[in-house]
């Protein structure tokens, strides 16, 4: 692990810093369970209406109940999820929900990193085009799917089979030719100002005087920005690859209204929706439902700590 | 390198970053173009870009009941927003400047509940919403949108309250103030952006969201992100009044965040980026 906190910007560590130097101001005991108090209704609600309901999903995904036979209802140990295993719809769609995800987070990466360091740059009119930057990742995601998928992706009225036809390439149709790819470029689209955001913070934070520094010691563009810049961001890519995986992991928006989860884009949460508000399998959605919640924690651990270290070689050589 | 070259390529990569901004933000601008063209010209095959605006195709927004879904959405918007708020205030407040104890525990209690897919909590609110009559209602899809937000405007709103002098607040103690008027007449004040910005964020997200409108509403609670949704199955033309809609469902939340534009990363990041 290669140190790069001389960023000024306070880390998720300093505030826990902040916080045990709280805790070091004497209080009563009395008062700690008044403090305790001021918690506690967040924490009830929050128990009441995530992790009770999740307990009872596992609770769900260990019967057998299917609400076109409601009377038919038992445990079912863990039979719901091996027909999910043998059925063949759960791995397409975990493996769809995964390179759905990785595809997205990894091109808004990229292009938010193109766009933060462009858009850090002193020119004219610069606010106005971070104003523009931020609002695909604003505009609510139904109506960006909606948009793309009539007047960008049509094979009549689509902008980007006009642009084919101008330039005499064929005409593609995008959801059923392409339907990962169609996916992939609306949420890479909407993510690409989310990484932009974080990554510019974090370019904002850096310390000039290094830069300049650097510059005056003869080190290239390039040179600059694998060895100091990358290594600076670090924290922030991280940030911004954990909390949009997270999110995309749970897609459903763009599946839904853009290929209906055909073409190997069927996500577990596009799934889970077909089985239960359309199957009206209750147990075997609620498998799907656990089985998300899985591959969140697995996603969420093992890719900061895998993926980074190959995604920041370069700088930490 | 001399100058003039050197402010010929700043220029170009000026250009360059031009180009690039409005060719991301080109389907926005199509979209707003497309709604104040009449439907023979949205519907086209090849695109007009000069054109006399019209509002035939918000008319037939409203004509759909637009109004109807929108006024759901503001109502479960704000009551969410409402209740994380006051739900995250004290909260927040006893993760930053009272003490706790594992302080450390419950931060990573709320972010582990900001982590939990909705798919895997929607099956049992679903039936229990079912059983009690209590689908199809717009407060308690506000309620469930108000414990989506409150990981995010606890953890948003700690950030800010880290940022309060110590000493004001030991001051006030000194001079007796007890702890009701420490956070109302001392704290508040001084968090009062960080309090909007972390309700602009969780508004932003209540008007937004779509999987659990889509479940947990059918028809009087339905909100705006299903009803856009309905377009998918529509014949005929219908460019110009889905492009109006869905600009006059994105404006609020464009609006709410270009103006929070600056504490957008800080709730993007649950606070730990500033």
């Amino acid at each position: 692990m290669t140190t790069t906190t001389a960023t000024p910007q306070p880390s998720e560590l300093e505030d826990v810093r902040a916080a045990t130097a709280t805790d070091k101001r004497r209080v009563q005991h009395k008062e700690l369970w008044r403090n305790r108090g001021l918690l506690l209704p967040a924490v009830i609600f929050l128990i009441l209406l995530t992790q009770i309901p999740f307990l009872t999903t596992i609770g769900f995904s260990l019967t057998k109940w299917n609400l076109l036979y409601p009377n038919d209802r038992a445990f079912a140990g863990f039979d719901n999820y091996t027909s999910a295993l043998t059925s063949g719809d759960l791995w397409p769609s975990i493996v769809a929900t995964v390179l759905i995800t990785a595809f997205s987070v990894v091109l808004a990466l990229l292009f938010g990193l193109l766009f933060a360091m462009l858009l850090d740059r002193n020119f004219r009119g610069r606010a106005l085009a971070r104003t523009l930057m931020i609002t695909p990742f604003l505009i609510m995601p139904a109506a960006a799917s909606l948009i793309w998928k009539y007047s960008m992706f049509d094979t009549n009225i689509g902008m980007l089979n006009w642009l084919f036809r101008s330039l005499h390439l064929p005409v593609v149709a995008w959801s059923t030719e392409h339907p990962m790819a169609t996916v992939v470029i609306v949420l890479t689209w909407q993510f690409t100002p989310f990484m932009m955001l974080i990554l510019l913070a974090g370019l904002q934070g850096q310390d000039k005087g290094i830069l300049e520094a650097a510059q005056v010691d003869g080190a290239g563009a390039w040179r600059t920005f694998t060895w100091i810049t990358l290594p600076h961001l670090r924290m922030y890519v991280e940030i911004g690859v954990l909390l949009g995986s997270v999110i995309i992991l749970q897609v459903f928006d763009p599946i839904a209204i853009l290929t209906k989860g055909t073409g190997g884009t069927k996500t577990l949460a596009y799934l889970l929706y077909e089985r239960a508000f359309i199957g009206l399998d209750v147990g075997q959605a609620a498998a799907y439902g656990v089985v998300t919640v899985i591959l969140t924690i697995i996603v969420a651990t093992i890719a900061l700590k895998s993926v980074f270290k190959v995604f920041m070689a370069g700088g930490s050589r | 390198m001399n100058g003039s070259t050197r402010s010929a390529k700043g220029a170009l990569t000026t250009l360059a970053t031009w180009i690039l901004v409005l060719v991301f933000f080109f389907p926005v601008l199509w979209m707003v173009l497309n709604g104040f063209k009449p439907e023979s010209l949205a519907s086209s095959v090849n695109p007009t870009f000069f054109f006399k605006p019209v509002t035939e195709g918000y008319q037939l927004a409203m004509d759909r009941g637009m109004a109807g879904y929108l006024q759901n959405s503001l109502t479960a918007a704000l009551t969410s927003t409402i209740i994380s708020v006051l739900l995250a205030i004290p909260a927040a407040y006893a993760l930053s400047i009272r003490r706790v104890k594992n302080v450390e525990n419950s931060l990573s209690f709320f972010i582990s509940t900001r982590f939990m897919p909705l798919a895997a909590i929607v099956l049992p609110l679903f039936m229990i919403f079912k059983t009690v009559g209590l689908l199809d209602n717009i407060y308690v899809l506000a309620i469930v949108y108000g414990a989506m937000n409150l990981p995010v405007t606890v953890w948003m709103m700690r950030s800010f309250f880290l940022e309060v002098p110590f000493e004001i607040i030991e001051a006030a103690r000194v001079d007796g103030a007890g702890m009701f008027r420490e956070i109302v007449r001392i704290v508040l004040p001084l968090v009062l952006p960080g309090v909007a910005a972390a309700a602009l964020i969780s508004f932003i997200f209540a008007w937004n969201e779509y999987f659990l409108a889509l479940l947990l509403t059918s028809s009087a609670a339905r909100t705006t992100p299903p009803f856009l949704g309905s377009f998918v199955d529509g014949r005929g033309q219908f460019l110009a009044v889905l492009s109006a809609a869905a600009t006059i469902a994105a404006l609020p939340v464009i609006i709410a965040g270009w103006v929070a534009q600056k504490q957008l990363v800080r709730g993007l990041s649950m606070g730990a980026i500033k």
